[in-house]
């Protein structure tokens, strides 16, 4: 298994006889592009802490945004398979990245796809595909993490609109989207049936989106607290079919189905550099891969990543069927998150002090994955949907 | 401008190649197969031209079995508008795939026909101008830059030592170097087009060659590297190896 220094993936179990030859070249395009694209500027980024704009177009150009979208909207119009794909080659190169690009068409694009009016479509959708807008998700609050149905951001409605009032935190693309997904309370603030979502541009008086500092996971990412103050929109700002706390969980969904890719491709990542490393690497006058304790370290990754990707494609494939359900989703992130977190650790480890570098890529993708692990519904909230499902009973 | 680009399937160059059973071939077994990098020079510099005129047509032509659709594909996805598959055997011998496509190609009415400089599978570097031959059409090879205008290409070659500037009268065969151009990645709208693209199969019967592979060998393993030290403190013994050991200072 040893071979060139580019990176070719990991399939153990020829995966790729299971893809469609469009699924494959959807795949290498996206991997090429991670190797030519976004791995050279990753790390300094990161140190910098600064989200790379530069990457945006290139993104768009190639069509990451909402590709699973229709193309009539100026999307790709592919199959739930090949968008997973791309999520997991993006999550090889950073998980910063591959939220920028989840939120954009998972939490901004599929929402007024799924619920939006025509008009609203055929206006957002083409320039949220190319990038000409970009897009941020509100709906978690300072005080509504995991229970999101609690929020107190309201939306009131005038002659001529609504009115938000409101703060939302852990905003991903927060203080760089010209346009929001808002969602807020049109009833009482004890009622979660009356949550809908409103498209609020940022440029809107008394909307400010600020960069939340300190972070020590996702720094190649925005993440932002949005404030929204008598924020006056118009009545066509409200998504029309949207209703209810179900809504945004849709939405949810959506966006973890792809970090459930994501998560396998961040493993793959470090797993790749890990056996590089442990085949190079000289200790006691021969490579450390020679030892049985960094043996077992690859076999445990490799068994590991091998079972995380037959479960995201079986879960793509569910998908693509339409009897996918939000508690297979939730397996699967829950999963392949938690395993991505060892697999980098563990690989950090075998990199021994070389492995706290930003030259190498583990600690990176071990720090940004204590997110990913906390953020779409944390772990132990994963655990407790996929208890609720085989109990009945709703432990949270 | 109608534009012709000739195209083969080869094995990526980062795939672990064993040899067949009989010696004379790779098993394809496990084996990534992509289109031939210098072909995606080729590949970019027709679409480029097309893009830059406004109009055209740009045509991939690749010779072999059913597999060689898939990398058709690509070209498709890049933004080639229709391919023709000439469905046969290749040939280890230049000439005999060289016939293959000139009578494909002879009355295509083609100002360009692009290929890459050589295939990395085999190194041959003959099929191009073995075509421009058999066509009686002027050719360039391993060219770097290329200008289309008034019905003749201008192209630049790296020649030992400089660059050489040639110029040609259109119809014409140029083969294609690194340097020309970067190619495109296949974006994502451009993979699900290439599926509705026109892509006509011609069945083919390829000549007796008569130059055969003997055998294949692969190179001697290379002996795994050192790391002599860390930092500064490993320049001592890195200059003492590669004065001594190596012997290249």
């Amino acid at each position: 298994m040893a071979g060139s220094s580019e990176y070719t993936g990991v399939d153990f179990y020829d995966m790729d006889s299971l893809l469609s030859e469009e699924e494959r070249a959807v795949r290498d395009t996206v991997r090429q592009w991670v190797t030519e694209a976004l791995i050279p500027v990753i790390g300094p980024a990161y140190i910098e802490g600064r989200f790379p704009k530069e990457l945006i177009a290139g993104m768009a150009e190639l069509g990451l945004f909402g590709a699973n979208l229709p193309e009539e909207y100026g999307c790709a119009g592919l199959n739930n398979v090949a968008y997973g794909l791309i999520m997991q080659e993006l999550e090889r190169g950073d998980s910063g990245i591959r939220s920028f690009a989840s939120v954009q068409g998972a939490l901004v694009m599929y929402p007024i796809h799924a619920f939006g009016s025509e008009e609203q479509k055929q206006y957002w959708l083409p320039r949220l595909a190319s990038g000409e807008e970009i897009g941020c998700f509100g709906l978690t609050e300072p005080d509504f993490g995991s229970n999101p149905g609690g929020m107190i951001t309201t939306a009131r409605e005038t002659a001529d609109g609504w009115v938000l009032n409101g703060t939302k935190m852990w905003i991903t693309n927060g203080s760089q989207a010209t346009v929001a997904i808002v969602w807020a309370k049109t009833g009482a603030i004890d009622d979660p049936k009356s949550v809908r979502g409103f498209i609020v541009p940022t440029s809107t008086p008394g909307f400010t989106g600020k960069d939340q500092h300190g972070k020590l996971s996702l720094r190649a990412s925005d993440t932002s607290e949005l404030h929204l103050q008598d924020v006056h929109v118009p009545k066509d700002a409200l998504l029309p079919h949207s209703g209810g706390m179900k809504s945004p969980l849709k939405c949810l969904t959506q966006a973890r189905y792809g970090i459930a890719w994501g998560g396998v491709g961040a493993a793959m990542a470090c797993y790749d550099e890990a056996r590089r490393y442990a085949m190079n690497r000289v200790m006691f006058d021969r490579p450390i891969a020679a030892t049985q304790l960094q043996q077992e370290r690859l076999a445990e990754m490799l068994t590991e990543i091998t079972k995380g990707q037959l479960l995201s494609l079986q879960l793509g494939r569910l998908k693509d069927r339409g009897t996918m359900t939000p508690q297979q989703v939730s397996l699967a992130k829950r999963n392949n998150v938690n395993m991505a977190c060892e697999v980098a650790r563990e690989a950090r480890r075998l990199l021994g002090a070389n492995g706290i570098l930003i030259e190498y890529h583990s600690m990176r993708h071990l720090a940004n994955l204590e997110s990913v692990y906390t953020y779409e519904g944390t772990h132990d909230m994963h655990s407790l949907i996929l208890g609720q499902e085989i109990t009945g009973i709703a432990a949270y | 401008m109608k534009i012709a680009v000739c195209i083969r399937r080869v094995p990526d160059t980062t795939a672990k190649i064993t040899i067949a059973g009989g010696g004379t071939a790779i098993d394809p077994a496990g084996v990534k197969f992509v289109i031939n990098p210098y072909d995606e020079f080729a590949v970019e510099a027709a679409i480029a031209l097309k893009e830059a005129a406004g109009a055209g047509e740009t045509v991939t032509i690749a010779l072999g079995d059913d597999s060689v659709q898939e990398t058709i594909r690509t070209t498709l996805a890049m933004g080639i508008d229709r391919a023709v598959h000439l469905q046969g055997t290749g040939s280890a011998d230049g000439l005999a795939t060289a016939r293959v496509l000139a009578d494909h190609l002879r009355g295509g009415g083609y100002d360009l026909i692009l290929f890459g400089k050589l295939a990395v599978d085999d190194y041959g570097q003959q099929v191009g101008p073995m075509v421009a031959e058999l066509l009686e059409l002027p050719c360039a090879t391993a060219i770097t830059a290329l200008e289309v205008a008034d019905g003749s290409a201008t192209v630049e070659r790296e020649i030992e030592g400089g660059t050489e500037v040639a110029t040609c009268p259109l119809p014409a065969v140029l083969t294609c170097d690194k340097g020309l151009n970067t190619p495109r990645l296949p974006g994502l709208k451009g993979i699900m087009a290439a599926k509705k693209k026109p892509l006509e199969v011609v069945p083919v019967e390829a000549a007796a060659g008569q130059a055969t592979i003997v055998s294949l060998a692969l190179p001697p393993e290379r002996p795994a590297g050192r790391i002599v030290g860390e930092g500064a403190a490993a320049v001592p013994a890195l200059i003492e190896a590669l004065t001594s050991e190596a012997k290249v200072l």
